[in-house]
């Protein structure tokens, strides 16, 4: 099959140069300067986006462009279109817990019970399918937007088919049902899913006298063409209440149908004692066929023709059929019903064949049915990739026929499994998605080789309009030990808060990164507020700092000092001027801000009683010429005049207070 | 038991989940609910309806899925919801706006009756949107406060354009929720781990009592208060663990439980039942605390079916009320907590109980209601 092309709507590649840039889960297709016939160098304006549309099943859409000649444009190219359908989001949600509840299952269970278990898997996902189904059908038939209701349809058409070649491949892969309970599945197969004829058998059924009904012996066909023996009787004895001459015909008849031998699901018959009593059944109906018994009835006589597997008779029927693969199993319920796994293909081929009988070429849906008949799972994978609008199929079908050990690690050249590659690009779409993306980080949780680049690569990209969203992707990086982007999310909202003048929000965002540097940028925006306003703003957060405050040096500092204010304004001066004296010797506080502490010591130099000590005095007048001596060569205190006075004031307090220390140090020590 | 649940995937992420207040001196139990999304490109308030007559079994017991009464689209993540009266809901928004949703039950419809556009903002010029997301409010008609990332704290009355207080720059950090303690007097949590209680009678701009988590300043999201005994109070932190405070003494909280293994986004005490605490988790679970067990009297039989029970006891350091909560005897301080929900991995980022139901909304895009909560 030809690789099916998808046309950007208003790309257009003879027009310009077209250039391509490929993302995780996007692909941005931008027109270059350079035309085809003389390029214009204006510069990009417009900004227009699109989604390629896909549409599954049926081949892809082409468009005509409407660029405006002289301006450029970029056009993103989503390539999981299905992500976007509303509807579909509940598929998207309930199959996450599904396939997580596969992940998480044991694979250690007995044969017997894991596939018990795998089949039961497979079920949910179909029943997730078909409930998605109903809810699309229902906004269909509610919706009056014609376009929406195409919409609509298309989609449930397409759930639909998904839905048909997973319960074949539940059948054949993950049951992997054996001659016998095969054709028994096959059929109920295809009950269904034809469900063309429904209606039919409602209309016919309600009737006041079905037998009167023109439609009758189509829906006694129907049934005998699905194997619905009982019912095909039921209808047939109306028949013969109305019309008492065809007794002793239908007697025969009713007799044959209801003699039919049937596989039984249970151990009750082995395959040759089956194969022996339908040999003999089929036999006798070949007998009755041949005597004429059925000659002056067509009905009647076409449906034992049916009975005996007459390729001709059953072909003729091909309208109640509809499908090539109905056909197919009629013809093996009525000549084949022993049917192997690995002999299904010789009849498939040769039923779409006979079905199609070169009127009409098979489609995308006939290929991916005849590739799982020819038990080619990775051409069903392929086939479905290519044709359908969406990875979620392919994603969890791989996924499941993984966990059944089916696929042998089918290596891509690119060095991950299929099974991954698939998971990846659904998680992508994921990803991609405003809402959905909560939901693919479980997905690249499961896939050991490149799942964690992707989670990265990804998680960087989810706009943090929120603290509380920013939490929820902290805790998925978290949870993952993915340090890098812990610090790059904590900075993130730590800057935000740092624009919105929310000092404390930015601290607790650095304290939660454990990130040093930034804590000291934070801490030194505080210091600088105090400077300028000569208060502390945020004090409910800079008493309870904690064990937070040794995060980084300068944060320490500002605990110390708010601590140093707290225990000034409560008149707890000696503590307190030990403290301001520690800040300093002990290099607590950056050089830039001594002189603030200086200052800040010039109050407790001038009160009565005396605070600093001798010693300490000493200290203080180390650490201001330390000051000084280091800004000499910068000539910045000979030049500021309030910086001059500063020191000066500072000295005289100094050698006033040294005075009276040595009076009362000696008076004491003298007394 | 689990059967009593009934889902809905709603093909939108759920952040609040509120029962409407019955009638008063109404017996039967709440039948309409609210619903608020977030992270959406379309957020919506959802009403629905969780009493689906149409399919109640033989015996009574309840099938039926909740069906959408109404919805309205909604500007901005919904980051709290509170039902001021029965027809009217409050909705905080991440885009800052606080609005009042109308429900008009004779059309089925909802229509915005009242906002208050940027309750909640930044004051920075630089940057050009503003608004700071307001994350949490609470009614007690007519009055409404609600609280936000901005650290401001507003009190609104509904039939008021502009706010009565605004106390700006409350809080140095962000506010995560907000209850009523007394008529006047409000509790809020924020994000270093700080219970502070304000009144609102005084002209004050400062909490009249700061109460503090030891250690770690773990950030608290949720607060509730007991609904007979006021001073007993319960948070949640982003450690997932609970906290109980007694807010008449010390400043650090009375006991401390190992809950949840992420961020716990609700808490709250059953409104008539308040020996029985309701918490929902990142983490995907939702618990019942059942403070009433006395151990030696439960039979083994209720560890079955699955769930996960476990038993834990208490670290207490007050004596002297006479509470479940607050208790610490040895012998019979123990609670029964199950976990609701066995095998969810995405967030639930809320619940509400009243009388016998609990709604719960999570992350996976689904709602579910329990009926039978005491069965």
């Amino acid at each position: 099959a030809a690789v099916p092309t998808q046309v950007v709507p208003g790309a257009d590649p003879s027009a310009r140069q077209l250039c391509f840039a490929w993302g995780p889960a996007e692909v941005l297709v931008c027109e270059t300067r350079f035309g085809r016939a003389g390029g214009s160098l204006s510069r990009s304006r417009s900004r227009s986006q699109c989604r390629s549309r896909s549409r599954a099943l049926t081949g892809s859409v082409a468009d005509t462009g409407e660029g405006a000649p002289g301006s450029s444009r970029v056009f993103v190219v989503r390539r999981d279109q299905d992500i976007y359908i509303q509807t579909l989001r509940k598929l998207f949600n309930e199959s996450h817990g599904i396939f997580m509840g596969l992940q998480r299952s044991e694979e250690e269970l007995p044969g017997k019970a894991r596939k018990a278990q795998l089949v039961q898997v497979s079920k949910n996902y179909r029943s997730v399918i078909r409930a998605c189904m109903e809810d699309m059908h229902q906004a269909a038939v509610s919706t009056r937007d014609p376009a929406l209701q195409g919409q609509y349809s298309t989609q449930v058409s397409i759930l639909s088919a998904m839905e048909l070649i997973w319960n074949l491949c539940e059948i054949l892969f993950v049951e992997a049902a054996a001659a016998g309970p095969l054709l028994l599945r096959l059929l109920d197969w295809v009950r269904l899913h034809v469900c063309d004829v429904d209606s039919m058998v409602r209309e016919v059924l309600s009737s006041e006298s079905p037998s009167k009904h023109k439609l009758f012996w189509n829906v006694v066909d129907v049934f005998v063409l699905q194997g619905r023996m009982d019912e095909a009787r039921h209808l047939l004895s109306k028949e013969v209440t109305a019309n008492p001459t065809s007794m002793n015909m239908y007697k025969i008849l009713d007799d044959l149908m209801k003699k039919m031998p049937m596989p039984s699901l249970g151990n009750t018959q082995t395959l040759t004692e089956l194969e022996l009593k339908w040999q003999h059944w089929h036999e006798e109906c070949q007998r009755f066929l041949q005597d004429g018994t059925f000659a002056s009835n067509p009905h009647m006589e076409s449906i034992c023709k049916i009975l005996v597997g007459d390729e001709d008779a059953i072909l003729e029927k091909k309208e109640l059929m509809t499908t090539w693969y109905h056909f197919l199993v009629t013809r093996l319920l009525y000549s084949h019903p022993t049917v192997k796994p690995m002999e299904l293909r010789f009849y498939a081929q040769s039923s779409m064949d006979l079905f199609l009988g070169g009127e009409s070429s098979p489609e995308p849906l006939d290929m991916i049915l005849m590739a799982a008949f020819e038990f080619e799972m990775h051409q069903v994978i392929k086939e479905c990739s290519i044709v359908l609008s969406n990875w979620w199929f392919v994603a969890h079908l791989t996924d499941l026929l993984d966990h059944c050990k089916l696929l042998q690690s089918h290596n891509l050249y690119f060095g991950s499994n299929m099974r991954e590659f698939l998971l990846l690009e659904y998680a992508s779409g994921l990803f991609s998605h405003h809402s959905l993306w909560q939901l693919g980080v479980d997905y690249f949780d499961h896939c050991p080789e490149f799942g964690r680049v992707y989670l990265e690569l990804h998680i960087e990209r989810i706009p943090l309009n929120t603290e509380q969203k920013a939490l929820k992707v902290l805790r998925i990086c978290e949870q993952r030990q993915m340090h890098e982007q812990v610090r790059s999310i904590c900075k993130i909202m730590a800057m935000k808060a740092l624009r919105n003048n929310r000092l404390g929000s930015a601290l607790s965002w650095s304290i939660r990164a454990k990130d040093a540097a930034f804590a000291t940028l934070i801490s030194d925006r505080f210091l600088k507020d105090y400077c300028e306003r000569g208060c502390f703003s945020d004090l409910d957060l800079i008493d309870n700092l904690g064990p937070s405050m040794l995060l980084s040096d300068r944060l320490t500092f500002l605990g110390k000092y708010r601590e140093f204010h707290r225990l000034y304004g409560e008149k707890r001066f000696p503590e307190a001027a030990r403290l301001l004296l520690t800040l300093m010797t002990a290099h607590i506080a950056p050089c830039s801000f001594w002189m603030t502490l200086l200052t800040d010591a010039l109050p407790l130099l001038e009160q009565k009683e005396i605070i600093f000590s001798a010693e300490q005095t000493y200290e203080l007048m180390r650490c201001l010429e330390d000051l000084t001596a280091g800004n000499a060569d910068k000539q910045k205190f000979q030049e500021d005049d309030v910086e001059t006075t500063k020191v000066e004031m500072l000295r005289l307090a100094l050698a006033r207070n040294l005075a009276r220390v040595i009076v009362k140090e000696g008076t004491v020590e003298g007394s | 038991a689990m059967e009593d649940v009934s889902a809905k995937f709603v093909s939108q992420k759920i952040s609040r989940t509120r029962w409407r207040p019955p009638p008063a001196a109404a017996l039967q139990p709440p039948d309409v609910f609210a619903t608020g999304s977030w992270d959406n490109e379309d957020n919506r308030i959802s009403l629905w309806s969780a009493d689906d007559l149409g399919n109640v079994g033989l015996n009574g017991e309840y099938h039926g899925e909740p069906h959408l009464l109404c919805d309205i689209q909604h500007n901005g993540d919904v980051m709290d919801m509170q039902f001021l009266d029965q027809e009217r809901i409050v909705v905080a928004s991440s885009t800052g706006t606080v609005t009042i949703f109308r429900h008009h039950q004779n059309n089925q419809t909802l229509s915005a009756n009242h906002r208050w556009e940027r309750a909640h903002y930044h004051v920075d010029q630089d940057t050009s949107c503003g608004g700071a997301a307001c994350t949490g409010v609470v009614c007690n008609n007519p009055e409404i406060v609600t609280v936000g990332e901005d650290g401001r704290i507003n009190l609104f009355r509904a039939d008021q354009k502009d706010a009565v207080r605004t106390i700006d720059n409350a809080d140095s950090s962000t506010l995560h929720a907000v209850t009523f303690l007394r008529t006047t007097e409000i509790l809020t949590v924020n994000s270093i781990g700080q219970l502070k209680i304000w009144d609102l009678r005084q002209q004050r701009n400062e909490p009249s009592q700061i109460f503090s988590l030891a250690g770690d300043r773990v950030p608290l999201h949720c607060v509730d208060r007991h609904p007979n005994q006021q001073h007993i109070v319960a948070t949640g932190g982003q450690d997932g663990m609970l906290s109980i405070w007694d807010i008449r003494q010390g400043t650090m909280p009375v006991s401390l439980l190992n809950a949840h293994e992420a961020e716990m986004w609700e808490v709250h005490f059953h409104p008539s039942n308040p020996d029985h605490l309701f918490t929902c988790s990142e983490d995907g679970s939702l618990w019942h605390w059942d403070a009433s067990t006395n151990v030696s009297e439960k039979p083994s039989f209720l560890h079955q079916g699955g769930r996960s029970t476990t038993y834990l006891s208490h670290t207490t350091i007050n004596q002297s009320v006479v509470s479940a909560w607050l208790s610490n005897d040895p012998t019979k301080d123990r609670m029964e907590i199950t976990n609701l929900i066995p095998n969810q991995t995405l967030s639930v980022n809320s619940l509400d109980v009243l009388g016998p139901c609990l709604v719960y909304g999570t992350d996976a895009e689904a709602i579910y209601v329990n009926r039978q909560l005491f069965a």
